[in-house]
């Protein structure tokens, strides 16, 4: 079978690593990754733990088509209780970690207390023990990888590891593994760098043996791998353009939230997009645009890998960012791009360097940054507070912001904190760009209605990667549904989170459903997984997972008043394109989501719901 | 028709379909420290680069094995371990230039790509075209034709 039923528990603070049996029972009901991963979460640990103690823990979970030759099969994901938010974190990775640790024989790592002194965890297949990190302290993900191969005399290692934001508190630190690949949102990476867990670091040789029916598992997989190859998003767009292929489109439509959500269209949008990715520079006459990259067993291959010129202000006294690295995904390009109203195109992809390097998540870091700079623009903060004149569209103050954030040197240590904290120690919690104190990716609400539902009821804090409306409400996909009609959004949202849920659950990508249904990634799992796992019980898996994730953030203290979008987007109309008049409809469709949902009109799951689930 | 394989690395995502499959067809199972291609990172150039055994014509792995494990497959052009025989003495990884003939531990015998027996999963599995199974004698064939596309010497309709 898929999972290789074992499972890693380190007692980071006695300094113990031991082995347990997966816990079967629940792996028929939660399928792995983020759904087996959550469920063992919310039964070990209290829903009010502070994030940031040894009472709160974090679990690596991998799926059971990771490891696999199921395309995409490779991801894993890390759940805990986020310290951005307060509620349930779990970020989702690919690269080529999850893969590795599933090969050492793992399907999870269950992180629980705090070490006493920096540590890393050291696996060579069944052989677990946390080591020394006293040297890794203080470096940065790429330089800890670097020293941890050479260590070790094994460039085949695998790392995963926290950057200098972890250590530094920054709130929403990311876990990066393979240089580029993240862990990205919610602050999982501040909650390792609390436990003194600077790395893990894995060799797995023993591979994914278990599979019972593997010539009907191999069929699925090339039959979904055609899937993919045959669909012009995943087979065409993704590669050529990564998700960048977004950048023009979702500013044409007036949906590209900018300078902090003042606006809905960048006139600069076409400079930052993927589209400018491909073209000569002026400047050396090079593309940004190296090649295209995939992660581990993925047939998309959306990764971009970039390279800046050597003369940008940015990097030109810092040879380590003159190679090839990973370059922008669209959510970066807007959130380091347009939210602050930034068009250098080589400045973002430094800033992106920059997060991965030091691993923080840029999307939360840019929004971050655009409310900063709406306060600059406002006169309530000043060059002398901030270190930098940072009016919006300053590329100096983007590339200085991220410096001092990664290193918590001035100003930075404010940075760190996310908007929401920030807008408020300085009176205007207004300009706050969050739900649940996350700062929402880039999709305006005002333009596209369904996602904003979907970022007021995000489980971990405005996401897009919870139910990804966007695939329907702008390119029709699995049905085209109007952008800017609330009417129906409410099911169709539902839809998306809890098909989304199976397959965080699983191992593969969610961007595979630009062209997978339910109905392609049932022949993997049920052929991985010994049978057994129709649509209907993947679709009642999601529904599960979501229902247990709400279920933990009500009792974190969380409530319906917590449903609900930033009040410009509800008040301040759309100012041009064709979204123009238009604000969020969000109060109108929370009602009928929560109907939709099975949940009472303060968005608590009912008896009989719970009752349906299992739950 | 003789055939062999390809490496394009411009194509080469590092998605490691071809190990994964190369992994199953000779071990029947997903893991990658089995694969006799390996696909390596030049992360600074942003490259990857599938690479394995090429079959040389006159192989050193092949001269050098004491005991005459290592023999040509005559429809593919392999040259192919034998397990039963080789005592895994590893002389071939030591004679081979390019590293691509390599111990197993757990067997006690060494290995190297056989071509699959003439169709080679690592060709099957990649999705991009990186790993192609072409004629032997046509490797240049794909360079010849983008460098055939750069000639000018007619005129054309639409100029």
């Amino acid at each position: 079978m898929g999972w290789a039923r074992k499972i890693l528990r380190v007692d980071l603070s006695k300094g113990s690593c031991k082995s347990e049996p997966l816990n079967m029972e629940w792996a028929q009901q939660y399928l792995g990754q983020r759904g087996l991963a959550t469920k063992y979460f919310v039964e070990e640990v209290d829903p009010k733990v502070d994030p940031l103690s040894a009472a709160n823990k974090m679990i690596m979970a991998t799926g059971p088509l990771t490891g696999t030759m199921a395309s995409t099969g490779g991801r894993y994901s890390i759940i805990t209780k986020g310290p951005l938010t307060g509620a349930i974190a779990c970020s989702n990775s690919g690269g080529y970690f999850g893969a590795e640790l599933k090969m050492a024989g793992w399907d999870m790592i269950i992180f629980e207390g705090k070490s006493p002194k920096p540590v890393y965890l050291s696996i060579e297949n069944d052989k677990a023990e946390l080591k020394d990190a006293a040297h890794l302290w203080g470096k940065t993900t790429w330089d800890t990888e670097e020293i941890i191969k050479k260590t070790h005399q094994d460039p085949q290692v695998r790392v995963s590891s926290i950057g200098r934001a972890g250590e530094n508190g920054v709130l929403y630190a990311c876990v990066v593994n393979d240089l580029h690949r993240a862990a990205g949102r919610s602050g999982v990476g501040t909650v390792m760098g609390s436990k003194n867990l600077k790395a893990v670091a894995v060799r797995g040789t023993l591979g994914v043996s278990g599979i019972k029916d593997f010539k009907g598992f191999m069929a699925a997989t090339v039959a979904a791998k055609k899937v993919l190859a045959d669909h012009p998003v995943t087979g065409q767009g993704l590669p050529k353009y990564g998700t960048q292929v977004l950048m023009n489109v979702i500013n044409e439509m007036g949906a590209l939230p900018t300078r902090n959500a003042r606006e809905v269209q960048f006139e600069g949008a076409r400079d930052i997009s993927g589209e400018a990715m491909h073209e000569k520079r002026p400047t050396d006459g090079k593309a940004n645009l190296i090649t295209n990259n995939a992660c581990f067993g993925c047939t998309i291959a959306c990764g971009r890998i970039s390279q800046v010129d050597k003369g940008h202000f940015s990097v030109v006294n810092s040879p380590k960012y003159w190679g090839a690295s990973g370059g922008l995904e669209y959510e970066n390009a807007w959130s380091l791009g347009a939210a602050n109203g930034v068009n250098d195109l080589d400045a973002l992809t430094v800033a992106n360097f920059i997060c991965n390097e030091d691993g923080m998540d840029p999307i939360t870091f840019g929004a971050t940054v655009g409310a900063v700079m709406e306060l600059f623009t406002m006169g309530v903060l000043t060059k002398e507070q901030l270190g930098v004149e940072s009016p919006f569209g300053s590329a100096q103050a983007l590339i200085d912001f991220a410096h001092m954030t990664a290193e918590g040197r001035g100003f930075g240590k404010e940075l760190g904190l996310g908007s929401k904290r920030l807008t408020e120690k300085y009176g205007h919690p207004e300009l706050s760009m969050t739900v649940k104190g996350q700062e929402f990716p880039a999709y305006d609400p005002r333009g596209i209605q369904g996602i904003g539902l979907g970022y007021a009821t995000s489980n971990r804090g405005a996401c897009h990667l919870r139910g990804y409306t966007v695939a329907s409400e702008v390119f029709g996909i699995p049905v085209k549904t109007d952008p800017h009609a609330t009417e129906g959004k409410a099911d169709l949202l539902k839809a998306f989170q809890d098909a989304t849920g199976a397959f965080d659950s699983s191992g593969t990508c969610v961007f595979t459903t630009f062209a997978w249904t339910l109905a392609d990634l049932q022949t993997q799992v049920d052929t991985a997984c010994e049978g057994g796992w129709s649509m209907e019980k993947l679709a009642e898996l999601g529904e599960r997972i979501w229902n247990m994730e709400r279920l933990f953030n009500n009792a974190a203290g969380f409530t319906a008043k917590d449903d609900d979008l930033p009040k410009r987007l509800k008040t301040e109309a759309a100012a041009s394109g064709p979204t123009k008049g238009l604000v969020s409809g969000v109060e109108k469709m929370m009602p009928e989501y929560y109907k939709a949902r099975g949940w009472d009109a303060k968005g608590v799951p009912t008896k009989e719901t719970l009752a349906r689930l299992g739950l | 028709m003789q055939k062999s394989l390809h490496i394009d690395p411009n194509k080469c995502t590092g998605c490691l379909q071809c190990e994964m499959a190369c992994s199953y067809e000779n071990y029947g199972m997903f893991n990658l420290s089995k694969s006799r291609i390996k696909v390596f990172a030049f992360e600074h150039e942003g490259r990857k680069v599938p690479y394995t055994c090429t079959q040389c014509a006159d192989a050193w792995c092949m001269t050098a094995c004491p005991v005459d494990a290592i023999r040509i497959d005559a429809a593919t052009g392999a040259k192919v371990v034998h397990e039963d025989v080789c005592v895994g003495c590893k002389v071939c990884t030591i004679a081979c230039p390019f590293g691509t003939v390599n111990y197993v531990a757990d067997s006690g015998k060494v290995q190297k790509c056989d071509l699959c027996g003439g169709d080679p999963a690592c060709a099957s599995a990649c999705p991009t075209g990186a790993i192609t199974y072409v004629d032997a004698d046509w490797t240049g064939l794909d360079k010849m034709r983008q460098w055939a596309g750069k000639t000018d010497t007619q005129p054309r309709a639409s100029a």
